[in-house]
């Protein structure tokens, strides 16, 4: 820690019963209400909670850039001792380039398109006094603190020539630079693929101690919270339900909501240990609980007292406070949800696979002549009622093999995709009914994946049409059927989807791939849009469904935790190609490839365990010039002589079914942490 | 950097020819060949077949359309633009003559609306939701649809009828300089500043707003910079670049207003050449005029463009891809 | 969103987003009824649009009857507007003139919405070359100013009714299919379009059944938009003499008729027609305003 933060007495934020309420269409709704909070000089707090729950708000609050319609109700925020609701025009723009700095979600929104890095960087210091050559020279050293390794280069070029994690540093830099008493970082991660996020938080974390700032972290990501923060506070409907250090918080609850996101989450074990437990219902709109406990309505040990009473802020010892009258009885909470029944599939060389894929490439055009391999010599198999996780960061190929295996594009020549044996055309338009209605998706985005304009009776039903060819009244007998198998009720058939909750919309979206018996359903992130609480019930369905069904699932996904909770088998790629394929256990604990240790050291634990991380160095190539040799040489950290340059490893299996590419043997390969220890969760919302 | 602009120029060029013999084709058919039988066009349904086919011969109308498409086109690349059946003289001195006369009139029309209309957007922008941005939209939203003689006839009441503030008729004494010029051409002009200033203000508050409401923006302020510099540095830098390509195209748009307020105060310019053209017949003349327009907006949106491009450095990154 | 001028408070960041439930929906003609602007706009139109209908047979004169003997008679107790030129009763011109530019018009707006919303449907869906060429021909339309193309048209096909309305028509389609195109490449990119395609949709479904129920809202918005449009081009047209012909009482005409001896100080015989002509583009754009404002909330 710095002198300036061991001197300095008062706190590096105070917030004091802090209520802001926002004005829509002339009604008042509040926000956040009496948030009481303080962050000491050094520290580094985790603010978390669902969307909706008003943790954005506190930071636009205490910097005072609320939008037009929102202002604050009620308390105070002190940042570095000084309270802001009392700030003039000067001193408050005074306050913004001393004391505090933000880094927002989106770096590539956050810095101005049409001017270069070295002009905004400048800026900083001027207006702290600095000439404009002085600028530029600590503009330049900043940058070298935050491990840029070419600053003049990075000092001359627009935002745009940068990748994501570079803005990213140049924003973490522009906020460092004031030396603030106080950084805010907002969803800092969101949207960086997992090799940049863990880079970007070790980043901060290092920083940090350098520099002596205290930090509000503000996320939905529970994990990423629990491996930065020291104290953490939960928010739920605009109220702080819980705080305390985070170790303490996340290992035993003190408040039924956080007890409940942490049963949300896919934690330990592979497919067939825990199951997830679920919140029911959905948070409140601001302001329509008056009464009593906000969470009431969610909660398993609520009682007529919750209803009524309002809880205070109950001080539950070590620094703790819980805004539950029964923070002492957090161990009866039940659970909300039936565990889902798992289906086991049948292995062996006698099972035929419903899907099987044989080096599948796909090759596009680009202008002058160049091409491009989005994928490269894929070849696969699934069994019936199997999960296939598929991982692999941003341009790994992962979706351009989903779009080749729905026949959404066509694969080249060369290549071949069976189903049940019997080979299908590239292109889902060269497609029969049978092989159409056997091969289904559930998109990411259900807002993106439903069309807006039908209702959820015209969603589903067309799908049994088209697949089914059922028409008539067993038509809507089906679609009923199909509503009911996804916990929906016949009431939802004439809504639209707008007027669905998240969760509901996605179930929709689950019950259209059913329309037709599917055998194969490619799962595109189909948790990523939602909030953990949503996300736990929409992976116990699928669970369910593929036990009643035997349907096989393609998961792709980001997120390990979902991975490894749902996959039998999981394949790891990597620009293009497949470079680690096998049983999720032996994939998930070692050997691994290279690649692959990476990807699951980056994952922060939500026990706040921060094992030796393997860190990638410089970023993903370009597909249209891969690297020689093995694509992943110029990142690899176990890279060991020229080989790795020159020659494509080859891709064995053992008797397993494990096949890793990489020239390393086996035995010089990485393990995994022993299995008690491996708690691999990034909780997604 | 500097050749990968060359190279946009290069393509954006060609695009650009590529367009003016599209306009060229267009033009020739509208013409040309749309009206089946120009000498009948010409002398009306109850000419003489005789009369219509001499005159046929004399337009050089009786000859395959590819023909005179191409002796047309032809002519053009070397300056001569037709013989005008009703003035039986070369269409090249007058086309000439009346496109100086016009960038006259479009001069004066966008030095008072460019600036008029960018404040006002800016302005509007600044104060959204408050009266001086409610009455800037409603104006500006108003003004833009109400046709040029409409205002001009209001005008035209007002400031030379009533008021007797500007002189009404647009052209001026032989010999007058440019003070007495512009005095003339300021009451042409207003029609067209009322219907331009609408468009231009509402892309400046619409670039300003967005530009406002963006991450940089709030960035920049929370750097703790005075306000001036946040808006002009950050803000206005941003937002007014696409306003830059909505001038350009409406200068394509202000040379078809032209039409009306040359004809209305009786002013030589190009649109009152096409108009007359238009009620003489006069093909020739006709083609000429037009394509002369089309040109002319061809070069305006080329020179917006690159404007844009030279402006937006993420534009420039893409012209690579 | 929006920002003020003092910079003290100048930031924006999106409201909070209700929690989600079974929202009940507001309706469109609900917000429309609470805007004073469209109320306006619409109740002009309304009013123009009864006149078009109905005034030949309660205005006080023929509206084509010469009176020699009482030329450019001022406004009086008979003739509420005055005279023009030709002894002709302004007040009865000025309502029944509203006649043929709100019969062609709307045919136009019609014609040009309809081709326009498949052309700009076709290329937005199918992109590529298809895109490419029409997109250079549309370039190329817009390339020369409308009523210009208009009176190229014009002055070889001869003014007509039903003409001037299917070459206003066919000049606005590049401008409806931009429109159209733009919107329907938004939708492109969501994932419903693929979803179709995984159970076997063709492309006539996808563009129409898909696609176009979500692009109304800026088709309806280009709709009103084109209407006030055709309006100002149809009288600038007759203004100019390619439009609707004599003797029509129509408001171009009339002022392209009259405006010769505005200098002389017979203003009614011009002021009514403008008057008239301004407030009939204003209110169809205030309409359009209007929905523009609805269908973005």
């Amino acid at each position: 820690m710095t002198d300036r933060a061991r001197d300095a007495s008062a706190p590096a934020l105070h917030l004091d019963d802090l209520s802001v309420a926002y004005t829509v269409r002339g009604r008042d709704l509040p926000v956040l209400s009496n948030v009481g909070l303080t962050i000491e000089r050094g520290e580094a707090y985790g603010l978390v909670g669902e969307s909706g729950s008003g943790k954005s708000t506190v930071a636009l609050a205490l910097q005072r850039v609320l939008p037009p319609n929102g202002r604050i109700s009620g308390g105070h925020a002190r940042v570095a001792g000084k309270d802001v609701m009392e700030l003039g025009t000067a001193a408050l723009r005074k306050m913004r380039a001393n004391d505090v700095a933000m880094v927002f979600q989106d770096p590539g929104k956050a810095l101005n398109p049409s001017l270069t890095v070295g002009r905004q960087m400048a800026e900083v210091y001027e207006i702290l006094g600095a000439s404009s050559a002085e600028a530029r020279k600590r503009g330049e050293a900043i940058l070298g603190r935050v491990r840029i390794s070419d600053p003049g280069r990075v000092m001359a070029s627009f935002p745009h020539q940068l990748s994501g994690g570079m803005q990213q540093r140049v924003v973490i830099a522009m906020a460092l630079a004031k030396d603030p008493a106080l950084l805010i970082l907002d969803e800092p991660t969101t949207g960086l693929d997992a090799t940049i996020e863990a880079e970007v938080l070790d980043l901060v974390d290092t920083l940090r101690q350098e520099f002596g700032a205290a930090v509000l972290f503000i996320s939905h990501n529970l994990a990423a919270v629990a491996s930065l923060c020291n104290r953490v506070g939960v928010l739920y409907a605009g109220k702080l339900v819980e705080e305390g250090p985070a170790r303490a918080l996340f290992a035993d609850p003190r408040h039924p909501y956080t007890a409940g996101l942490l049963r949300c989450l896919p934690r330990a074990g592979f497919k067939g240990g825990p199951a997830l437990d679920n919140i029911p219902g959905f948070p409140p709109v601001p302001g329509s609980i008056t009464k009593g406990c906000v969470f009431a309505p969610r909660c398993g040990l609520a009682e007529d007292r919750c209803r009524s009473e309002e809880p205070p802020l109950y001080d539950v010892g070590e620094g703790r406070g819980s805004r539950c009258h029964f923070h002492d009885r957090i161990d009866d909470l039940p659970r909300m949800s039936e565990p889902p029944p798992v289906n086991t599939p049948e292995r062996g060389p006698d099972v035929q696979p419903v899907l099987m894929l044989e080096r599948l490439s796909k090759t596009y055009e680009l202008p002058g002549n160049r091409q491009v391999q989005a994928l490269r010599d894929v070849s696969l198999t699934l069994n019936p009622g199997e999960t296939l996780g598929l991982v692999g960061e941003s341009g790994s190929g992962k979706s351009t093999l989903a779009n080749l295996i729905l026949g959404l594009a066509e694969h080249d020549e060369g290549g071949a995709i069976s189903l049940d044996g019997t080979p299908v055309a590239a292109s889902v338009h060269a497609r029969p009914r049978e092989a159409i209605q056997a091969i289904q998706i559930i998109f990411q985005n259900p807002d993106s994946a439903l069309n807006r304009a039908h209702t959820v009776k015209h969603l589903i039903g067309r799908a049994v049409e088209r697949l089914a060819g059922i028409t008539g009244a067993k038509r809507n007998t089906r679609v009923t059927q199909l509503l009911e198998a996804v916990r929906l009720t016949p009431r939802q058939l004439p809504a639209k989807p707008r007027q669905l909750s998240g969760g509901m919309k996605q179930r929709v979206a689950v019950a259209r791939a059913f329309a037709a018996d599917p055998r194969v359903i490619v799962c595109d992130e189909p948790t990523s849009a939602l909030d953990v609480s949503v996300q736990s019930a929409i992976l116990n369905l699928l669970s369910e469904l593929q036990a009643e069904r035997q349907v096989s699932y393609i998961l792709i996904s980001h997120d390990l935790g979902v991975v490894r909770h749902l996959s039998d088998r999981i394949a790891v790629m990597y620009l293009g190609r497949l470079m680690e394929i096998g049983p999720a256990k032996s994939v998930l604990t070692g050997p691994h490839h290279p690649y692959t240790e990476a990807l699951l050291s980056a994952a922060p634990t939500v026990t706040g365990e921060r094992g030796t991380r393997i860190r990638l160095e410089g970023q993903i190539p370009s597909p249209v010039n891969p690297p020689s040799g093995c694509v992943f040489h110029t990142r690899c950290p176990r890279k060991f002589g020229p080989i790795c340059e020159t020659e494509e490893p080859g891709f064995s299996a053992d008797t397993e079914g494990h096949a890793i590419r990489c020239h390393l043997d086996r035995s010089e390969m990485g393990r995994g942490r022993e299995m008690k220890g491996v708690e691999i969760v990034e909780a997604n919302g | 950097m500097k050749s990968l602009f060359g190279r946009f120029l290069l393509r954006r060029l060609g695009l650009s020819l590529l367009t003016l013999w599209l306009v060229s084709v267009v033009v020739f058919l509208g013409a040309q060949v749309l009206p089946g039988d120009p000498g009948r066009a010409v002398l009306g349904p109850l000419a003489d077949a005789r009369a219509v086919a001499a005159l046929n011969k004399e337009l050089g109308a009786d000859r395959p359309p590819v023909e005179i498409y191409l002796s047309w086109v032809g002519g053009m690349l070397e300056g001569d633009m037709g013989q005008s059946y009703a003035y039986r003289a070369p269409v090249a001195p007058f086309v000439g003559e009346a496109l100086l006369r016009s960038l006259k009139l479009v001069g004066v029309i966008f030095i008072i609306v460019v600036p008029l209309g960018v404040g006002a957007g800016v302005v509007a922008a600044l104060n959204v939701g408050k009266p001086i941005d409610r009455i800037i939209s409603v104006a500006s939203l108003s003004l833009t649809v109400i046709p040029e003689f409409v205002s001009a006839i209001a005008l035209i009441l007002v400031f030379a009828v009533i008021l007797r503030w500007l002189p009404l008729s647009a052209s001026w004494p032989d010999g007058a300089g440019p003070l007495v010029q512009i005095e003339h051409l300021i009451l042409p002009a207003l029609p067209l500043v009322i219907v331009l200033f609408g468009y231009i203000a509402r892309m400046a508050r619409a670039g300003t707003i967005e530009a406002l409401s963006s991450d940089y923006t709030r960035t920049a302020i929370l750097k703790g910079l005075p306000w001036r510099t946040v808006l002009i540095r950050h803000v206005l830098r941003n937002a007014l670049v696409p306003t830059i390509a909505v001038i350009a195209a409406q200068t394509g748009y202000a040379l078809g207003g032209l039409v009306v307020v040359e004809a209305l105060f009786r002013y030589q310019g190009i649109g009152n050449l096409v108009l007359s053209a238009a009620k003489a017949k006069d093909f020739a003349m006709l083609q000429a005029g037009i394509l002369t327009i089309g040109a002319f907006f061809v070069i305006a949106t080329l020179i917006a463009d690159c404007l844009t491009v030279m402006l937006n450095p993420r534009l420039r990154a893409e012209l690579g891809k | 969103m929006s920002a003020t001028s003092d910079g003290a408070e100048a930031a924006t960041t999106s409201p909070p987003a209700p929690a989600p439930t079974m929202r009940k929906e507001r309706t469109t003609l609900g917000i429309l009824m609470r805007s004073p602007a469209f109320l306006i706009g619409a109740a002009i139109v309304l009013f123009w649009a009864f006149c078009a209908a109905f005034a030949p047979y309660f205005v006080p004169y023929d509206p084509l009857a010469d009176d020699l003997l009482n030329t450019l008679a001022p406004p009086s107790a008979a003739h509420w507007f005055g005279t023009d030129q030709i002894g002709r009763d302004v007040f009865s011109r000025v309502l029944v003139g509203a006649r043929d530019i709100l019969t062609i018009a709307p045919l136009a707006t019609l014609l040009g919405t309809v081709l326009g919303t498949i052309v700009g449907l076709v290329m937005g869906y199918f992109g590529g070359w298809v895109d490419a060429i029409v997109g250079r021909l549309i370039e190329v339309m817009l390339s020369l100013p409308l009523i210009i193309v208009a009176l190229m048209v014009l002055v070889a096909l001869g003014p007509s009714t039903p003409t001037v309305a299917v070459v206003v028509g066919l000049v606005f389609t590049p401008l409806v299919a931009r429109t159209v195109r733009a919107a329907v490449l938004s939708e492109r990119h969501l994932d419903y379009v693929p979803a179709a395609a995984v159970r076997g949709e063709g492309a006539l479904h996808v563009m129409f059944v898909e696609i176009l129920p979500n692009i109304w809202p800026p088709i309806i918005v280009e709709t009103t938009v084109r209407l006030g449009y055709a309006i100002f081009t149809i009288a600038s047209l007759s203004f100019l003499g390619f439009g609707v012909q004599p003797p029509s009482p129509d408001w171009g005409l009339a002022i392209a008729e009259n405006y010769g001896v505005l200098v002389g100080g017979f203003w009614w015989t011009v002021v009514p027609a403008t008057v008239a002509t301004a407030s009939l583009v204003v209110g169809v754009n205030l309409v359009a305003e209007g929905l523009q404002r609805a269908v973005a909330e």
